[in-house]
């Protein structure tokens, strides 16, 4: 039964290593317990949150978690402060080439829904085109815009504001599992 | 009798989606300088039907801000009755209504009513309404209709409709409402935002922009039918619709290249044409009435301006100069005017310019206007504003005079659009 079990389990770990590639540097918790040899990278089901997700993408210590590039108003340039963060998505996607990035731009309340839904898109594409230029491939990426319909801080003031002017990167695995 | 032009409207059903129970309250902050005196007196026939008939009437004439309501002191005068001109003259009437709603053998209801003008003595005219009983206030707001064109010499819009997006409960519904905001029934329901809807120029359907697939795609409704169709659902946003002038094709703004830009595409979704190029965002076109030109909101000068182009192509012309923030341009049906919102020390406000002279007003006082619409007449502009942090309907007289506001005490208001004239 113990054994009938582990060889289960392997096979698991083998049809997950085929359509699941999970980056050579990831630093994610990687274990053996299922008794792998030196050539198959094991993983357990342990390492894949409830979305489907590899931890490293969602671990809030790890850097990948971080997910929100925010703005100035009326702006769409990603701002210095954000390169190591869209530095480091972007060397994700080019180690892993069947993850996809939805990248959604958000505004704050003030003025035009329909300018602000251009902006958010502006906002969007800015964090797809700074992707593309770190080596993410243009097919990984689909940058639309929420505008100010989907404030993440619904108050009223500056800071609620300054929340909102944002952009969102939402990951999707190969299986089709993940954030969108 | 036989002076009375007769005319007969059969009042079809036009929303089968069921009624909804927020209805809109309107209160008038303002009103005009020279509100022309005029007495609806009391209609005979059916005492109860009589009632709403009139009712409808001075409610209408009064929210308008261009009449002051004279008491008729509880006269019951039909369409037909011997008018005593002096008597309501004395009473400052410049003007006098009578009528009748009587109920027909068939059922139907039919209302009569005859305009006086009291200072010259003379009959100006009168009209037959007949229309089903659930529609009695519409031949009310037809009889008020041809009172204040009769009176003020332009088109009235009470017989109108008018669109709008409540959010209430976590839900979005797009309403169709009586111009005086009574009578709303829900066209669609969603669990997702829906912006931008603007009426068709037949007044059948209304296109909009729905997120209901996770991003915003355009969608056309018929509202008769209920039946609904995607216009453009592209890589990217699908946004700002606005319909040609003669109903065939919407200018659209699509970022499937990379970027907010304006194209046009026929109603079925065919026949996508780029109308214009910038590296900058191009949005929310409108089709001057005469069709010759779009105007647009864009920031390929640095911050968002309104723009012209011709409506085949070519060069863009900026419209707007004062200020860092213009938006949500709107052409006048009469292609005299362009409503549009302006930032002005950090708040956001309704303006409108005289396209001869390119002069500027802005209308409001409020921190946060949207979405302006004119009334078919030009006279009013809707807008969606927010007050006490809630947001409601407001409609502004185009000199800034008469404001009245539409609130629901259920939920937000927003996104209005004011309906084509019926036919």
């Amino acid at each position: 039964m113990k054994k009938l079990l582990s060889i289960s389990l392997l096979l698991a770990v083998l049809a997950g290593c085929s359509t699941t590639p999970l980056p050579e540097d990831s630093g994610a918790p990687v274990e053996g317990r299922t008794g792998s040899s030196t050539d198959v990278k094991s993983v357990v089901a342990g390492d894949l949150d409830a979305s489907g997700l590899p931890r490293e993408l969602t671990d809030p210590k790890s850097p990948l978690a971080q997910r929100s590039i925010y703005f100035d108003v009326d702006k769409y340039e990603v701002k210095g402060d954000y390169q190591a963060l869209v530095a480091a998505h972007a060397k994700y996607l080019v180690a892993n080439r069947g993850f996809k990035v939805l990248i959604q731009g958000n505004t704050d309340e003030t003025g035009s829904r329909e300018y602000n839904l251009s902006l958010g898109q502006k906002r969007a594409d800015a964090v797809k085109r700074a992707l593309v230029l770190l080596g993410a491939r243009e097919d990984q990426i689909e940058s639309v815009s929420l505008g100010e319909e989907k404030p993440r801080n619904t108050g009223r003031d500056e800071a609620a504001f300054a929340e909102n002017r944002r952009a969102d990167v939402l990951y999707r695995a190969p299986d089709g599992r993940g954030e969108f | 009798m036989s002076r009375i032009s007769r005319r007969i409207f059969l009042l079809c059903s036009l929303l089968t989606a069921g009624f909804a129970h927020a209805q809109l309250s309107i209160e008038i902050t303002g009103a005009g300088a020279n509100r022309i005196p005029v007495a609806i007196a009391d209609f005979a026939g059916d005492p109860t039907m009589a009632r709403i008939v009139a009712a409808t009437v001075r409610a209408d004439l009064e929210r308008s801000g261009l009449f002051k309501l004279v008491d008729p002191a509880g006269a019951v005068l039909d369409e037909n009755a011997p008018v005593d001109h002096a008597a309501w003259k004395g009473r400052g009437a410049d003007a006098l209504a009578a009528g009748s709603v009587v109920r027909n053998p068939d059922g139907r209801m039919e209302a009569r009513f005859r305009l006086y003008d009291t200072q010259k003595g003379v009959a100006l005219g009168g009209a037959v309404y007949v229309t089903n009983s659930a529609q009695l206030r519409m031949a009310g707001h037809r009889i008020a209709d041809f009172i204040y064109e009769k009176l003020t010499g332009e088109p009235g819009v009470f017989s109108t409709r008018i669109a709008y997006v409540v959010k209430s409960r976590g839900q979005y519904l797009l309403q169709i409402a009586d111009a005086d905001g009574q009578g709303a029934a829900t066209a669609l329901t969603s669990a997702e935002p829906i912006i931008s809807p603007v009426w068709s120029p037949d007044g059948s359907k209304l296109a909009y922009v729905s997120f209901e697939k996770k991003k915003p795609v355009v969608y056309v409704h018929s509202l008769a039918s209920g039946q609904r169709h995607i216009v453009a659902n592209f890589k990217g946003s699908n946004s700002a619709p606005a319909w040609s002038p003669d109903g065939r094709k919407l200018a659209v703004v699509l970022s499937k290249d990379g970027n907010s830009q304006l194209y046009s595409v026929n109603v079925d979704g065919s026949g996508l044409q780029r109308l214009a190029q910038s590296s900058g965002i191009d949005t929310e076109p409108r089709y001057s009435v005469d069709g010759a030109h779009i105007y647009f909101t864009s920031d390929r000068g640095g911050s968002p301006q309104i723009y012209r182009i011709d409506a085949s192509g070519g060069a863009a012309q900026r419209v707007t100069f004062e200020g860092s923030y213009n938006v949500s341009p709107r052409p006048s049906p009469d292609g005299r005017s362009l409503a549009f919102i302006a930032r002005r020390d950090g708040r956001f406000q309704l303006a409108v310019m005289d396209l001869a002279s390119r002069q500027v007003q802005v209308l409001t006082d409020s921190n946060k206007d949207e979405s302006p619409s004119f009334a078919p007449n030009s006279r009013m502009i809707l807008i969606a504003t927010e007050v006490g942090g809630r947001g409601l309907l407001s409609a502004v007289s185009i000199d800034g005079r008469i404001k009245q506001r539409l609130s629901i005490a259920a939920g937000d208001v927003r996104e209005p659009a004011w309906g084509p004239f019926l036919k």
